[in-house]
């Protein structure tokens, strides 16, 4: 898995690893893992002080009533899992999480798919990319460049419903009925804020898809186009079946994203959170139970549930798509 | 082509390996010692030393250092050091007060003296459920820094000792004393014959008037719905007086179903409805309805006396804004007109396990003088929590309303402990706020979702409760 996720593969064709020579002895099989274990040893020990350690902590103040600065906590069992089940404004924050888990890395990944097959293969031919591609590139790319924070800000004021940016683009052309109070009424505020993780997200996967269409060999594509095969077959057919590797990658970042989007909601929407719960989402209400209402034990249960809920997902995701009628190319 | 996949197995090996290593790991976080170490207090007790302060023990202040700055702790500690000489200050002015601190308190090795302020602090009733923080009686009793025949206690202002007061135990002095108000730009009232308003029918044959002349009366600040939650509580405060706050703060059976909540709820929805509201307010954050405000764009917004030094960067010169007081909803109110919203804040805190506690009270002391405090309101233009600190300033017409209104109350003030005591119950009005004044509710549906909210915390075992007497 770590390769995978960790190094979003776009060489199609890295040569199958020689198989491991079996050392014949006992001794020598030490000998050759000291090495090993020497290596990896000070990466484990800093892996488990500063990952392993504080998940653990995490698992175990879960189950406290940890407040946060007293040197010691109570043991509660799993009643803080049980009032998770009734806290409403938890259970939106799932909602409005597996909402944006539905449609945010779909759109992401069907806009930045579209967007790379233009930039590579979208000419009149059909044998190059359309006129500026990278140009495009790099303009699609610089919202990457940008913290997140500063994302959400700007987006903040694009949003203002008076002097903000859309509003005033719609008036400008005329269709000032379409202007709205984009973050304050309900039924949009999270796909405002939707469409900003789109916005940022399209750069990374656009460039990441347009590498890996690049590494797929000219010939298919030649092929294809000889047989008489149009822009869509030779998506459909070729490239998406080819990608599928980055399309899994690229779902299980985006579908982490999406059950995250703490800081474009804390920094962005009305409340934040709001309106009336319509954007909360479960980072949020981890953030705000732990260091505004000073109930550390029961946000770290929030946190367990993300964690299981993240857990679950990536391995759905992973195990879902990944596997054995995988089109080989090499 | 190696496999990405991860088999079951390898899960399950993980989990396990997590769980059996939690017990051992898990002691790290909460593994401060609960004991109090001995405190530096061996120096003889005295008029003049009413703590017993070692003139030689250190002295360690951390403080919040937002818009007010620390130049006057540093004064303070200057007037410390002269007095205890030897004594050997370490000053730390931060922002991130809750994360610089929370592992010290959790290590049972806090500072002397703290000023909790701002974003990401630390929460003063989980301290004080954990016994943190050192009970500031003595220091409310001992001699204060100007007079001697007066005590600490009676030179801070109306509500200040009642602020500072968690589940019974005095362990919180603040700095700075707020007022909440109503507030308009005076030159732009005068220049049109506007009269502020001390009756609500008043308020809206203003606003119709207001309207007229092209300016939006009301703008709130939409995305932090408590700016406009202020003014419908003081109005319901006012009908149902110190009972109806002393119920709801208590959290009473149907203590919001009272006639004067809905009363309130009502009038703050009929601006919305009348159209007297900025539209796009809902979505504004406080900088962009106050920006809009100080424009001109709309006439009245809701605030505390924060706002003038917040808007000073962007307040056109003449602007001249001051404070009005809530405008009354009946006669027959219990509490008048004059009644308004203030409350204390800036919060000094003495960690019951510092090392010098003696030094940390008498500090406190010291910062609570008249003369440090009118050192203060003369360099941050903010109204400190001792009485008269203001006296023989010239204060900016803002300044001036806001030492006006603190007047005309008296102790006629109005503050709510519910808001700090159960932040659910608050975030539940807040967020009900915001979708009345967006009309999407009525106000007998606020009503009802407030009364819920507070409900739901009376019968939460894992609250801890509270009592206003």
């Amino acid at each position: 898995m770590s390769r995978a996720v960790l190094t979003p593969r776009v060489e199609r064709t890295d040569p199958p690893a020689p198989p491991p020579v079996k050392p014949k002895r006992r001794r020598k099989l030490n000998r050759g893992y000291g090495f090993v274990i020497g290596a990896l040893l000070p990466a484990l020990v800093m892996h488990v002080v500063f990952v392993v350690s504080p998940y653990a902590q995490a698992f175990y103040l879960s189950l406290t009533d940890w407040n946060g600065v007293a040197g010691t906590a109570n043991f509660v069992g799993l009643a803080n899992f049980g009032r998770l089940a009734g806290d409403s404004l938890f259970l939106a924050s799932i909602r409005n999480n597996l909402l944006l888990l539905l449609l945010m890395p779909a759109a992401t990944i069907g806009i930045g798919l579209f967007l790379a097959t233009m930039i590579q293969r979208g000419s009149r031919t059909g044998r190059g990319g359309v006129r500026g591609a990278r140009f495009y590139r790099i303009v699609f790319f610089f919202p990457q460049l940008l913290s997140v924070a500063i994302v959400a800000v700007l987006w903040g004021f694009a949003y203002n419903p008076n002097n903000g940016l859309i509003n005033g683009v719609l008036r400008a052309v005329g269709l000032g009925g379409l202007a709205r109070s984009w973050l304050a009424e309900p039924g949009l505020a999270l796909f405002a804020v939707m469409a900003v993780m789109i916005w940022s997200g399209v750069g990374f996967y656009l460039v990441l898809f347009s590498a890996a269409i690049d590494g797929v060999p000219k010939e298919i594509y030649e092929a294809a186009l000889i047989d008489g095969a149009n822009g869509w077959t030779t998506f459909w057919r070729i490239t998406l079946p080819l990608l599928r590797d980055n399309v899994q990658v690229a779902f299980v970042y985006l579908g982490m994203a999406a059950l995250d989007a703490f800081a474009l909601v804390q920094i962005m929407t009305v409340g934040p959170g709001g309106p009336d719960g319509s954007t909360e989402v479960m980072g949020l209400s981890l953030y705000r139970t732990a260091f505004e209402y000073g109930k550390f034990g029961y946000a770290s249960a929030m946190g367990v549930a993300l964690f299981f809920g993240t857990l679950v997902f990536a391995l759905i995701a992973l195990r879902g798509s990944g596997g054995k009628d995988r089109t080989e190319l090499a | 082509m190696p496999s990405n996949e991860i088999s079951r197995r390898a899960v399950l090996r993980a989990a396990a390996v997590l769980g059996v290593s939690l017990p051992g790991l898990a002691a790290c976080v909460t593994s401060g010692s609960g004991g109090g170490s001995s405190s530096a207090g061996g120096g003889d007790r005295s008029a003049a030393n009413p703590f017993g302060v070692q003139a030689d023990a250190p002295l360690e202040v951390v403080v919040f250092k937002g818009a007010y700055g620390d130049d006057y702790v540093i004064a303070a500690e200057n007037g410390y050091k002269s007095r205890f000489s030897g004594a050997v200050i370490d000053h730390k002015g931060i922002q991130k007060v809750g994360d610089t601190l929370r592992p010290r308190f959790v290590a049972g090795n806090p500072p002397d003296v703290v000023n909790n302020t701002g974003a990401g602090r630390l929460d003063i009733a989980a301290l004080n459920q954990s016994k943190q923080l050192e009970v500031l009686d003595s220091l409310l009793d001992a001699p204060s820094w100007d007079d001697p025949n007066v005590k600490v206690r009676d030179t801070l202002l109306p509500g200040v000792v009642e602020d500072g007061t968690y589940d019974g135990s005095f362990v919180r002095l603040n700095y700075v004393y707020t007022a909440w108000g109503l507030w308009y730009s005076k030159p732009l009232f005068e220049k049109n014959g506007w009269r502020w308003p001390s009756t609500w029918p008043e308020m809206l044959a203003l606003c119709e008037e207001i309207k007229k002349s092209g300016v939006a009366p009301w703008t709130y600040q939409g995305k932090f719905p408590e700016y406009v939650a202020d003014p419908l509580l003081v109005m319901a405060a006012r009908g149902g007086g110190v009972d109806l706050l002393r119920s709801i703060d208590n959290l009473e059976p149907n203590a919001w179903r009272h006639e004067s909540v809905k009363a309130a709820a009502e009038a703050i929805a009929e601006l919305s409805a009348k159209g007297y509201v900025m539209p796009g307010s809902e979505a504004l954050s406080h900088t962009e309805a106050q920006g809009a405000w100080c424009q001109g764009k709309a006439a009245i917004i809701p605030s505390g006396s924060w706002l003038e030094s917040e808007q000073k960067s962007v307040t056109p010169a003449g602007f001249d804004m001051v404070m009005g007081a809530v405008p009354s909803l009946s006669s027959s109110d219990k509490l008048g007109s004059n009644a308004i919203h203030a409350a204390s804040s800036e919060a000094y805190l003495v960690p019951s396990q510092a090392k010098n506690v003696p030094g940390g009270l008498d500090f406190l002391r010291m910062l609570f003088s008249r003369k440090a405090m009118n050192e203060f309101a003369k360099a941050v233009g903010t109204m400190p929590s001792v009485s008269g600190a203001t006296d023989g300033l010239t204060l900016s017409p803002a300044l001036t309303s806001v030492t006006e209104a603190v007047k005309a109350a008296g102790t006629d003030m109005i503050n709510y402990r519910h808001r700090t005591w159960y932040p659910t119950l608050t975030k539940a009005v807040d967020d009900g706020v915001g979708e009345l004044v967006s009309l999407r509710i009525t106000p007998a549906e606020w009503v009802d979702r407030v009364q819920k909210a507070a409900d739901d915390v009376a019968a939460d075992s894992s609250v801890k409760k509270y009592e206003r007497r």
